[in-house]
């Protein structure tokens, strides 16, 4: 039996979150001492238009078994409207994954503000719930040398 | 493809056009290769049929920068992806004469040799002016003859319709060969379960040998350095190490030209190794249509693309996961 086999699985969860509302919702959640599973890796981004299709895949690629983009509401955009083109683009990477046969669960966006502290670490929580019943990320992994 | 020559040979000669963009025979009966034209005696070589599916209006994009006017042929599909550019302002109309040359299916020579047939020593039936609706392969092994629809490619069988979107003049019939949906491929495989998608496409897409062939021959990916061209990036320009760099690239490829794709299917044409690009392509197309109303790429230069515009009653991504 391999060392790993005996070790509970800590999934790892990338979270992009936009400068203006989500980092400073998850700083809010912070220091409202409001508990949050450390497998979160939080990856600051000035917002969440910025985040390419690219980055997502990246995160999949480099052993992440989750990843969640975290945005101000729609209509709330720092630069007015970066969130609206975000929306579209991850609805339809989104589907993509869904058909090329990735769980949809592993892939989640949600819209926090500054002031949803216990919105941020609640989505966390439920999100990490949800990694931790899919299990490890093998399809976006490499499978090469596996049955 | 007399009336194309020659008017072609009287536009290059009045100097009216510079050079001419169309195809020219290849080594083979089946693979005549996009060339150019800027000699009376060049013309010679100059085919057009069945076997001519490249679309020039990649080829416009450098042409376009030359000294002079170019006179481009393109079949009514390849029209949309023109469209498309000068929209992009990556091709400059100004430059650009367009000859709409008549299209009545293009063939597939892959799907022709899956019949069966082997040794082929010269094709008839597939020039544009023939009305026969069958092939005759003369091969080593004697006379083969296949109704025209089987040899077609998958494009021309959800074809757009044969309606030239942009042009000078028009050389040519045009005929009608649309006789299939192109969702069925991709509604088929949403209906499977995550399990037989992710064979499906681990198949298919395990047998990419990144030639890089379906970027290069793509009139939407027009971007003067290409993210696969970067040194920066792991997946640059080199076979796939493993797995997940063949999906990344082809989900990216596809997501590039999201909502810029006109559905040409020069992707799929061109693979060496058959796999079905247009798959991607179209799922996001499909997707498109779903979530924020019908869009054909490059029907028409004034509307904006889905992606580069938003409305404030878009869909949630979350979407993805109720839809089940």
């Amino acid at each position: 039996m391999s060392i790993e086999a005996n070790e509970e699985f800590r999934p790892k969860i990338v979270a992009f979150c936009c400068n203006w509302c989500s980092y400073a919702g998850a700083d809010l959640a912070g220091s409202s001492r409001l508990a949050y599973p450390a497998d979160v890796k939080i990856i600051r981004v000035p917002c969440s238009c910025r985040v390419n299709p690219m980055f997502i895949l990246r995160a999949f690629e480099k052993g992440a078994d989750g990843v969640i983009m975290c945005g101000c509401h729609p209509g709330d955009c720092h630069y007015s409207t970066g969130n609206y083109y975000a929306r579209r683009r991850m609805t339809l990477l989104f589907s993509m994954l869904d058909y090329i046969g990735v769980e949809n669960g592993r892939t989640r966006v949600e819209w926090v503000s500054a002031a949803e502290g216990v919105k941020f670490s609640t989505t966390m929580n439920e999100f990490v719930e949800k990694i931790h019943s899919l299990g490890k990320n093998v399809r976006l992994g490499d499978l090469r040398c596996r049955n | 493809m007399q009336e194309l020559i020659a008017r072609a040979k009287e536009l290059l000669a009045n100097g009216t056009v510079a050079r001419v963009l169309g195809w020219k025979a290849g080594d083979l009966p089946y693979n005549p290769e996009p060339a150019y034209f800027e000699k009376e005696e060049d013309f010679k070589d100059f085919v057009y049929n069945g076997f001519c599916g490249a679309n020039l209006s990649k080829y416009m994009i450098e042409a376009t920068k030359l000294e002079g006017k170019t006179l481009v042929c393109l079949k009514p599909c390849d029209t949309y992806s023109f469209n498309q550019l000068i929209m992009e302002h990556r091709v400059d109309r100004e430059k650009a004469y367009i000859i709409g040359v008549g299209c009545k299916g293009k063939l597939d020579i892959e799907k022709i040799k899956k019949q069966g047939i082997k040794g082929i020593q010269s094709i008839s039936g597939a020039e544009i002016t023939d009305d026969a609706e069958t092939l005759t392969i003369n091969t080593l092994y004697g006379d083969k003859t296949i109704p025209y629809a089987d040899g077609m490619l998958e494009r021309c069988h959800v074809c757009k319709g044969k309606e030239h979107k942009i042009y000078d003049e028009i050389i040519g019939e045009s005929k009608d060969t649309k006789d299939a949906d192109r969702f069925d491929e991709v509604s088929r495989i949403e209906s499977m379960k995550p399990e037989e998608k992710f064979a499906f496409f681990q198949k298919e897409l395990s047998k990419c040998i990144r030639c890089n062939a379906c970027r290069n021959a793509c009139p939407a990916c027009s971007c003067r350095k290409c993210v696969f061209d970067s040194n920066k990036f792991d997946s640059s320009q080199k076979a796939n190490v493993d797995s997940f760099e063949e999906k990344m690239f082809h989900i990216i490829r596809a997501f590039h030209v999201a909502g810029r794709c006109t559905d040409c299917g020069e992707c799929s044409r061109v693979c060496p190794q058959g796999i079905p690009l247009h798959l991607f392509n179209r799922k996001f197309i499909k997707d498109i249509d779903e979530f924020y109303g019908e869009f054909q790429a490059g029907e028409d230069i004034t509307v904006k693309g889905p992606l580069t515009s938003f409305t404030f009653e878009d869909v949630e991504p979350s979407v993805v996961a109720e839809r089940g």
